[in-house]
């Protein structure tokens, strides 16, 4: 497969998705996104869902944990910075202490004696922080490799990276390094998922959207979002 | 003898009544753990065996589950411009959709731990959420919610949402696209389509 028939490829889908602009008011750039997510799932078929594969069939389970408890480790450190930023002292404690004793009697984070004490693992991130402080949205974004975003995460992707041990780390070829065995990493727990997005999509782009847009919000209100009525009938 | 009738009459009914009146984060916990004894004894379950899996679903869970309100949700406005008979074939063609989608992830239940959440609800209530913490060994736990009414006949399960993301809602948008484009036929006839497709699949696979 070369590169040129991807572009290709993406730009036919993208006339296509011109075409049948659904109007979504969270999704102005739909033939755009569309197009971009033509590409990105190219890329997925063709290089990291078989690579996530091979990874998943050649590992045993308790070694891709552990290579799973290392990367979420050191993203532990960030994490606590957010829930600080957003004024949850409590939760950022917890995710400092877990960084310290995963790091010392977990040696470096492989094992996740932490959970075992009760400190609970927690997912955050600047763009969940400024959803915190009131940013909305923005428009839905599908990013070239990244993926499903949002503008207002995406402003806040520079952020992330400047928190990320992995991204920050130098020599910049060991951090290119890790950086592509965390994507195979974090592909092979989304094989489950991903199966579930081509048997039950009738359009996987809205479908994926959906499902990112309900994730997100799910996650800036830390798992209890308000109850949204269904649209009265 | 009459007597006898009346008693026996009088059991049934409190049997019936008893289980109607099963508070629902009990009824989920005991669904829950029921399937997962199943797949625990069972290899081919944990194999992930499609029919056995969808026989099993069908069995244990969906009279659990009220299939139409679920759908009435997912269709949203256009639920009310539907015919009785659309309706139906709606309701029946996302009921197979949902079940032939999630049936692959069942295998997995074998070897997961649940974490059921104390429910706080008042005698009074009709429309709960109860939750289930699914935790599996090395991976982050993932919180299930499982959206209930009360009916006369129990309380039934009208959405599920697995991490946040509702099964209902991730429909919405896209059901009304489709009868927006194609009208409430177009939909049938999508849905329809597509579960013959993951079933010709599936079954080719599993040859």
């Amino acid at each position: 497969m070369n590169l040129r028939a991807l572009v290709v490829a993406a730009a036919l889908a993208a006339g296509a998705g011109c075409a049948s602009t659904s109007d979504d008011p969270r999704d102005p750039l739909e033939g755009m996104n569309r197009a971009v997510y033509v590409f990105n799932d190219q890329v997925d078929q063709i290089v990291l869902a078989p690579a996530a594969r091979l990874y998943k069939n050649i590992t045993p389970d308790p070694l891709r944990e552990m290579v799973r408890n290392f990367f979420n480790n050191l993203d532990d450190l960030f994490i606590g910075a957010n829930n600080l930023l957003q004024g949850k002292l409590e939760e950022a404690v917890n995710d400092w202490g877990r960084f310290a004793f995963n790091t010392v009697f977990g040696l470096l984070g492989v094992w996740d004696v932490a959970s075992d004490m009760g400190l609970e693992k927690h997912n955050e991130d600047f763009g969940q922080t400024l959803a915190r402080w009131g940013v909305g949205n923005g428009a839905y974004l599908v990013l070239p490799l990244l993926g499903p975003s949002t503008l207002r995460d995406t402003a806040a992707l520079p952020v992330d990276w400047a928190g990320d041990p992995v991204a920050v780390h130098r020599p910049v070829d060991e951090s290119n390094a890790a950086t592509a065995f965390r994507v195979v990493s974090r592909r092979a727990d989304l094989l489950g998922a991903s199966q579930t997005l081509e048997e039950g999509a009738l359009d996987k782009y809205q479908f994926h959207r959906e499902a990112f847009l309900q994730r997100r919000r799910s996650l800036i209100y830390d798992g209890s979002p308000p109850r949204e009525r269904p649209p009265a009938d | 003898m009459k007597r006898i009738l009346a008693v026996a009459l009088l059991t049934v009914g409190c049997a019936a009544q008893a289980q109607g009146q099963m508070p629902p984060d009990e009824l989920v916990k005991g669904v829950m753990l029921d399937i997962q004894a199943i797949i625990v004894k069972d290899k081919d379950l944990q194999a992930g065996d499609r029919g056995k899996t969808i026989r099993l679903i069908e069995d244990k869970a969906l009279p659990h589950f009220n299939h139409v309100g679920m759908t009435a949700l997912a269709v949203g406005a256009n639920w009310r411009k539907a015919s009785p008979e659309q309706k139906q074939r709606l309701a029946a063609e996302f009921r197979t959709l949902l079940v032939r989608t999630y049936a692959s992830s069942l295998a997995s239940f074998g070897n997961q731990k649940f974490d059921f959440r104390p429910l706080r609800m008042k005698p009074s209530d009709t429309d709960v959420t109860v939750q289930v913490r699914v935790l599996q060994p090395g991976a982050q736990p993932v919180v299930v919610e499982y959206d209930l009414e009360k009916t006369p006949n129990g309380w039934k399960c009208y959405d599920v949402r697995v991490a946040g993301i509702s099964l209902v809602v991730n429909y919405r948008t896209e059901f009304a696209n489709l009868v927006r484009e194609k009208g409430i036929d177009g939909l049938i006839s999508a849905l329809a389509a597509k579960n013959k497709a993951v079933g010709a699949q599936k079954a080719g696979a599993a040859k």
